[in-house]
């Protein structure tokens, strides 16, 4: 099967700013890719390269398996867009303005309709076809902005920062829509919400200064083993009779008799226990520690920075 | 195309700018149809002694056909500034850009729009002369080829508009923009008074010859010519200047 999305070293240029470089990524039908990154690191850039918003310095972007700088109205019809700022005409009514957005989008007019009906269904705006999108609260206007992008049924859909603005309530909501519109289509999502990132990502993506510096499938992160042991002892041994223990490498002491312990590779953690227990010294808490993407995604930014 | 020219006709519509541009035009345009009537019946029987007397469709019709060309002149550029600027400032054209539309589509959508509703102005000034045919007769030939030109002109005028329209998101400097633009057009033939090749040019370059010929009922391929290339020219550039506004982000 053909990727949807396929982009080839793709640069971008600010005046003299390189603001994304040498960007390749593809996404696959059924895939949620997240894009992390801190202020500034190119990812609303990149998105709008890709949607077609901006052309790119140099490089190639494919949709579908057609090229967008080539065939654009061919490559658009399967892209959905929800760009940082919704794009919302202030004075229509949100039925008004998602019949606009069918019309774009070349949606028969018998099917027009029920169309809308379903995208508002989606984004929890059910029975509000007239109420004036100028006077919506911010999370609704989000809502119609992910309307918007998905009335079409497009093969790509490409969210920057879809819950920015949203009570919890809301976010937990179009997380949902999100997973289930992952499941046909390629989703590529932008945001500042790590967990977020965790919860529906199923690859992600760490840029950094206009760079990919990091990108693995989210599997990969959570699944790992274990990188370290968080324990609580009664007594108190040396560090170095710790260290002795197989599988430890390294131990590093807390506060209140805690300690932590970077692992070794191999060990499975029930041998570790044992020995803890078998030395006496009281074991009364223990916590395996695994990576997650707030470390990696710290580590990753910090690196670059020092 | 045509959603996009209804969405635009919709949203002119529904700004109180343009029902106040109807009101204060017509209100401008009457006064001044009521004033060249007046004066009409007064000097009628002085007329009727002459064997060429000029008729009332150039008595009445063409000057208020003239002081339209110079109204509708200043009230486009109001009406003109908000089409791409607005769109720019809240970032509603990047909606357009991922639909599959072409930048030409997006273009001739919004002009057409704008278009339309100038053409809705003309209708109702064409009214004012036209109910004299209750009471009297006209030359139609002269009104329509006055009232052709009328509508070239608003059309060239509208492109420059959105021309100006298309390169800022700012809609004062469209506005001011185009005035510059239209106005030095319409003053440039001042050059033309000293004589010589360039005054030619000159006066070539104004709308006013090209509108002249058209109100004293003489319409010319020459003159179609002329606001055609204007319309064509400046829908172009415009086209140009939105995809050139891409590959700058």
């Amino acid at each position: 099967m053909n990727a949807l999305i396929t982009t080839s070293n793709l640069n971008h240029y600010y005046g003299s700013f390189h603001a994304v470089q040498d960007l390749s990524l593809e996404l696959q039908r059924g895939e949620i890719l997240g894009l992390l990154g801190p202020n500034g690191a190119g990812k609303s850039t990149s998105m709008r390269i890709i949607s077609g918003n901006t052309a790119p310095t140099s490089g190639s972007v494919q949709l579908n398996g057609v090229d967008l700088h080539r065939q654009p109205l061919q490559a658009k019809a399967s892209l959905g867009y929800l760009p940082e700022q919704p794009p919302l005409y202030r004075d229509m009514t949100i039925g008004e303005y998602l019949d606009f957005c069918a019309h774009l989008h070349q949606i028969p007019r018998p099917k027009i309709i029920a169309t809308i009906n379903e995208a508002m269904e989606k984004c929890g705006l059910k029975d509000m076809q007239r109420r004036l999108i100028g006077n919506l609260s911010k999370g609704y206007q989000q809502r119609v902005g992910i309307a918007q992008a998905i009335i079409h049924q497009p093969d790509i859909i490409i969210l920057d920062e879809p819950t920015s603005g949203l009570d919890p309530n809301q976010i937990m909501e179009i997380r949902d829509l999100i997973r289930e519109l992952g499941d046909e289509h390629g989703v590529i999502l932008s945001t500042h919400i790590l967990p977020e990132v965790q919860s529906i990502c199923s690859r992600v993506m760490v840029m950094n200064k206009g760079r990919v510096i990091f990108s693995d499938s989210m599997s990969n992160i959570t699944d790992s083993a274990p990188s370290s042991l968080l324990f609580q002892l009664e007594q108190t041994p040396m560090v170095d009779e710790i260290s002795t223990i197989p599988g430890v490498a390294t131990v590093e002491t807390l506060p209140d008799g805690h300690y932590r312990a970077e692992l070794k590779d191999g060990l499975p953690l029930s041998e570790i226990s044992e020995q803890l227990v078998a030395k006496g010294w009281g074991l009364s808490e223990f916590t395996p520690e695994r990576h997650t993407l707030e470390q990696v995604f710290a580590r990753l930014t910090m690196d670059e920075e020092g | 195309m045509l959603a996009i020219a209804l969405r635009e006709l919709r949203s002119i519509f529904r700004s109180p700018l343009a029902w106040t541009l109807l009101a204060v035009v017509q209100f401008i345009l009457a006064w001044i149809f009521l004033v060249q009537v007046e004066e009409f019946i007064q000097i009628q029987p002085r007329l009727a002694k002459l064997a060429t007397a000029p008729g009332i469709t150039d008595l009445v019709a063409t000057p208020l056909l003239n002081t339209a060309s110079l109204i509708i002149m200043f009230l486009i550029p109001l009406m003109s500034m908000r089409l791409f600027s607005d769109e720019y400032r809240s970032g509603t054209f990047s909606l357009l850009l991922s639909a599959p539309v072409s930048m030409t589509a997006i273009v001739l959508g919004k002009y057409l729009a704008l278009i339309i509703f100038l053409s809705i102005l003309l209708v109702v000034t064409a009214a004012m002369p036209l109910s004299l045919l209750l009471g009297g007769t006209l030359d139609l030939g002269k009104l329509s080829a006055g009232l052709l030109g009328l509508e070239l002109a608003l059309a060239g005028f509208a492109a420059i508009g959105l021309f100006f329209s298309s390169i800022t998101s700012r809609p004062t400097v469209a506005a001011t923009g185009t005035y510059g633009l239209l106005l030095f057009l319409w003053i440039i033939n001042m050059a033309s008074g000293s004589g010589g090749h360039s005054s030619a040019l000159f006066a070539w370059i104004s709308p006013i010859s090209h509108l002249q010929n058209m109100f004293s009922g003489l319409v010319s391929s020459a003159d179609l010519a002329y606001f055609l290339l204007l319309s064509i020219s400046f829908l172009a550039l415009s086209i140009r200047r939105l995809d050139s506004r891409r590959t700058q982000g």
